[in-house]
């Protein structure tokens, strides 16, 4: 049940529900989708992306000069966490020796171990927090694969294309399409229970952008599903893979011929700092939710701080579309305690809708997700005033989840978003009866370290894959097309990686390269106290934190995980 | 002027969430926090840095699990701190994590029955249905059933019972017979994709298409295409209703 103040406004949704339920079912558009001028007039007056202040050019590093978003920048021109002339020892005598290093023990990273001890490589996850803390394991709606006759790979290929405005890398676009129906297979036979007709045959469903029903799923939970099932098996092979759980990455390590040869870690146990040697390095690491870009409110894992960009970044790697951040259309906004929580584009994809005060469509509800978003963000702004305000001062559309019922019958929600029942139960909300209260959420990392389809980058040696990697989705990417990333290049970053380490002889170890970001950033007259990766978010509030820095002498520490002065906090989301 | 008075208002309905305040007992010590808070907001607000003991923040990953009690309340309380509200007196404290051994296995060499969870999970048969594993799971599922069902070794009933376990082991820390709850329902739902899973011809026969190379010549022809003559394309396509 909605608080009064907002109960009423519910009763204008469903005033205007049958109605809707009737053009649903008539099989025409229920909104007439954008075409390329409307979609390009949106975004550009709407998105959080083409707002003042949200892009900046950075001033160090391989792509100086370029314009990318704010908070990237600002992360890219900070400090490193290693003096490279006080830590000459952790070069001499590596605590860890092996032939593939995995930064990130995601879904991208659990692949690529897997595939590599297929190939009988041994391999060293490190990871920043357990094994499985990962953005994966919350992807709720689905994964994109051309499964069903009247789809095909190529079908696919087109729509992740036009989702991305046609800047994807083709190349990339064309390995992910066109591995992904092996992907179904090969998660089957590791045991992924996915949803299926009484014939046997994929249970596929719309997605926002799709062309063909082509998500598959496993209820409202394919992350926890795909994630558990890859770290299961992943610890069924402790002689060929090894985990560090709460030891991330603070620095890639070089050769002296520029070859990437592991990475130092930093135990947050101990604050120990410990060397990895390693013929071959993948960078498997996530997205940059946690940096709450504009100020907005993230579905992203605690973890998603960013690190392998600036890690592959100081090591010389180019970054691409990194001037573009994906907001989910349908994050929550009611109650409080779950603002910013993901709500899965699978309710849409199943025929819910975006509703504004009135309990009117103001756009087809399965538009690309930066279009979507951008027109919610329209219907919320004061051009058009027609957003539901809450009381703590947020701002949202309705997400009619009863229509869905409506359209394929009883106990449908219930069996097929058991995940997103419970988190609106827990607060007594039905969503069976009840719509939701919606708004854009900071959700995916675009762009990234630049790949090949071998994901191979432009350092040898280092391979990157899933959020960290830029170029298979353009400048947005549709939905289903993440969890479709992580395990296709997962997989491929295991095999090529494994395929290079079998044959590298590595030189002397160096962080020569840590010591010239250092000259260029004051180079570059950046006088800043930031020290990145970040590794974690700071929610301290602000009169803790001054206390815990006077502690410090006002200095914040190189190693303490108190040190973090980059408290972005979740400001309002107001229009 | 319409939205100024709205703003007042609104301003005001702030303050008065501000205003209201509850103790709760982080590891025993007092801290103040807003009521609405969730309990890792709480813990958060009270200044902690949390490194072990969250993890997604939005109930899927279980690296939350917390025990705690409220005053006048013998009951030993369980939950997720990403998702369950503080309430006045509440004493708390987040578990790190749950020592347990997760059995090494070959997917291929099991068969989907009872057998299975003989060989893998033993500890399983030691259930006497004392129910309290129910009683711990923050998600409120069927826990002591599902275990049920391990022993008699239906193995389907297993996975759909435990589909939406978080795996933060709180039903394994509270078991009397010190069975690892989460990790037989990890098992079976591994069990039952292989091997009860109805097959998909119509993924049989993709599979045979892109092995054979069916799509290269499209492939070469799209990714031939320049933005104008592609945008033209995805524009013009026709939409699955």
């Amino acid at each position: 049940m909605y608080p009064e103040y907002l109960s009423g406004q519910v009763k204008l949704v469903e005033k205007t529900r049958p109605k809707r339920v009737d053009l649903a079912l008539s099989g025409k558009p229920v909104y007439p989708p954008m075409n390329a001028e409307e979609r390009e007039d949106v975004l550009s007056k709407y998105h959080p992306d083409y707002a003042p202040g949200a892009k900046r050019a950075v001033r160090v590093g391989p792509n100086r000069g370029q314009e990318l978003t704010t908070e990237v920048a600002t992360i890219l021109e900070a400090h490193s966490m290693i003096r490279p002339k006080l830590t000459s020892t952790l070069l001499t005598e590596p605590d860890y020796e092996t032939d593939l290093l995995i930064i990130g023990g995601g879904g991208a990273g659990c692949w690529a171990a897997i595939t590599a001890a297929r190939k009988g490589m041994k391999s060293l996850i490190a990871t920043k927090l357990r094994m499985g803390d990962a953005y994966t394991m919350m992807s709720e709606g689905g994964m994109q694969a051309a499964v069903s006759r009247t789809d095909s790979p190529t079908r696919h290929y087109l729509d992740a294309m036009g989702g991305g405005h046609f800047d994807n890398d083709p190349a990339l676009v064309r390995v992910l399409t066109e591995d992904a129906p092996e992907v179904v297979r090969e998660l089957e036979n590791l045991g992924v229970m996915w949803d299926k007709m009484p014939d046997g045959s994929m249970q596929v469903l719309h997605g926002g952008g799709t062309s063909r029903k082509r998500m598959v799923s496993c209820r409202d939970y394919i992350g926890a599903i795909i994630m558990r099932t890859l770290m299961d098996e992943v610890r069924n092979h402790p002689d060929m893979i090894s985990v560090r759980e709460f030891e991330p990455a603070v620095e890639l390590l070089l050769d002296e011929h520029g070859k990437c040869a592991g990475a130092i870690l930093y135990s947050l146990d101990t604050e120990q700092f410990l060397t990895v040697k390693a013929k071959a390095t993948i960078i498997a690491t996530g997205g940059f939710g946690r940096l709450h870009i504009r100020g907005f409110a993230t579905t992203n894992h605690y973890g998603a701080t960013g690190d392998g960009l600036v890690i592959a970044y100081r090591a010389g790697a180019k970054l691409k579309y990194m001037d573009s951040v994906q907001y989910h259309p349908t994050g929550a906004v009611f109650p409080e305690q779950i603002a910013g929580f993901l709500i899965t584009e699978k309710i849409r994809g199943a025929g819910g809708q975006p509703l504004n005060k009135h309990g009117e469509l103001f756009v087809f509800p399965r538009e690309p997700r930066d279009v979507e978003s951008a027109a919610i963000i329209r219907e919320c702004s004061p051009d058009r005033n027609n957003g539901i305000d809450t009381w703590v001062g947020r701002t949202g559309v309705w997400l009619d989840s009863p229509i869905i019922e409506e359209i394929y019958g009883e106990g449908y929600i219930r069996k097929q978003f058991p995940g997103m029942c419970r988190q609106f139960d827990r607060f007594g909300i039905d969503i069976v009866k009840e719509p939701m209260l919606i708004y854009p959420s900071l959700h995916y990392q675009n762009g990234g370290v630049a790949i090949n389809e071998r994901c191979e980058t432009s350092i040898p040696g280092l391979y990157v894959a899933g959020e960290a990697s830029g170029g298979v989705h353009g400048r947005n990417r549709l939905m289903g097309n993440s969890v479709l990333d992580y395990n296709v290049f997962g997989r491929r970053a295991g095999q090529y990686a494994t395929e290079y380490a079998q044959t590298v002889t590595l030189g002397r170890l160096s962080l020569e390269h840590v010591a010239a970001h250092e000259r260029e950033m004051e180079y570059a007259g950046i006088d800043t106290d930031l020290i990145s990766p970040l590794i974690l978010p700071s929610y301290t509030p602000q009169d803790v934190k001054n206390h815990q820095l006077a502690r410090l002498g006002n200095v914040p520490a190189l190693h303490s995980m108190l040190r973090s002065r980059f408290a972005p906090g979740e400001r309002r989301t107001r229009p | 002027m319409q939205r100024e008075v709205e703003k007042t208002e609104h301003l005001g309905k702030l303050e008065q969430l501000r205003a209201n305040m509850v103790n709760v007992y982080i590891n025993g010590k007092r801290h103040i926090v807003p009521e609405h808070a969730t309990i890792m907001r709480a813990i958060e607000y009270a200044g902690h840095q949390i490194i072990r003991g969250a993890g997604c923040r939005e109930g899927f990953c279980g690296a939350c699990g917390t025990i705690y009690r409220l005053p006048g309340d013998y009951k030993l309380h369980t939950g997720l701190a990403c998702t369950t509200l503080v309430k006045e007196g509440m004493a708390l404290t987040q578990i790190p994590s749950v020592p347990m051994e997760k059995a090494v296995y070959d997917l291929e060499k099991l068969t989907p029955d009872v057998n299975a969870i003989l060989q893998v999970y033993p500890v399983t048969f030691r259930c006497v249905a004392c129910g309290t594993c129910n009683k711990a799971c923050p998600q409120n599922l069927p826990v002591m059933d599902y275990i049920q069902s391990a022993m008699r070794g239906d193995i389907a009933a297993v996975a759909d019972m435990s589909f939406d376990c978080v795996a933060c082991g709180l039903c394994a820390l509270r078991c009397p017979a010190e069975i690892i709850q989460h990790e037989v329902g990890i098992l079976s739902k591994r069990l039952t994709g292989r091997y009860l899973r109805k097959e998909s011809k119509e993924l049989d026969d993709r599979l045979e298409e892109i092995h054979s190379g069916k799509y290269n010549s499209e492939y070469v022809k799209l990714m031939g295409l320049d933005k104008v003559a592609l945008s033209e394309l995805y524009y013009g396509r026709d939409v699955e209703p």
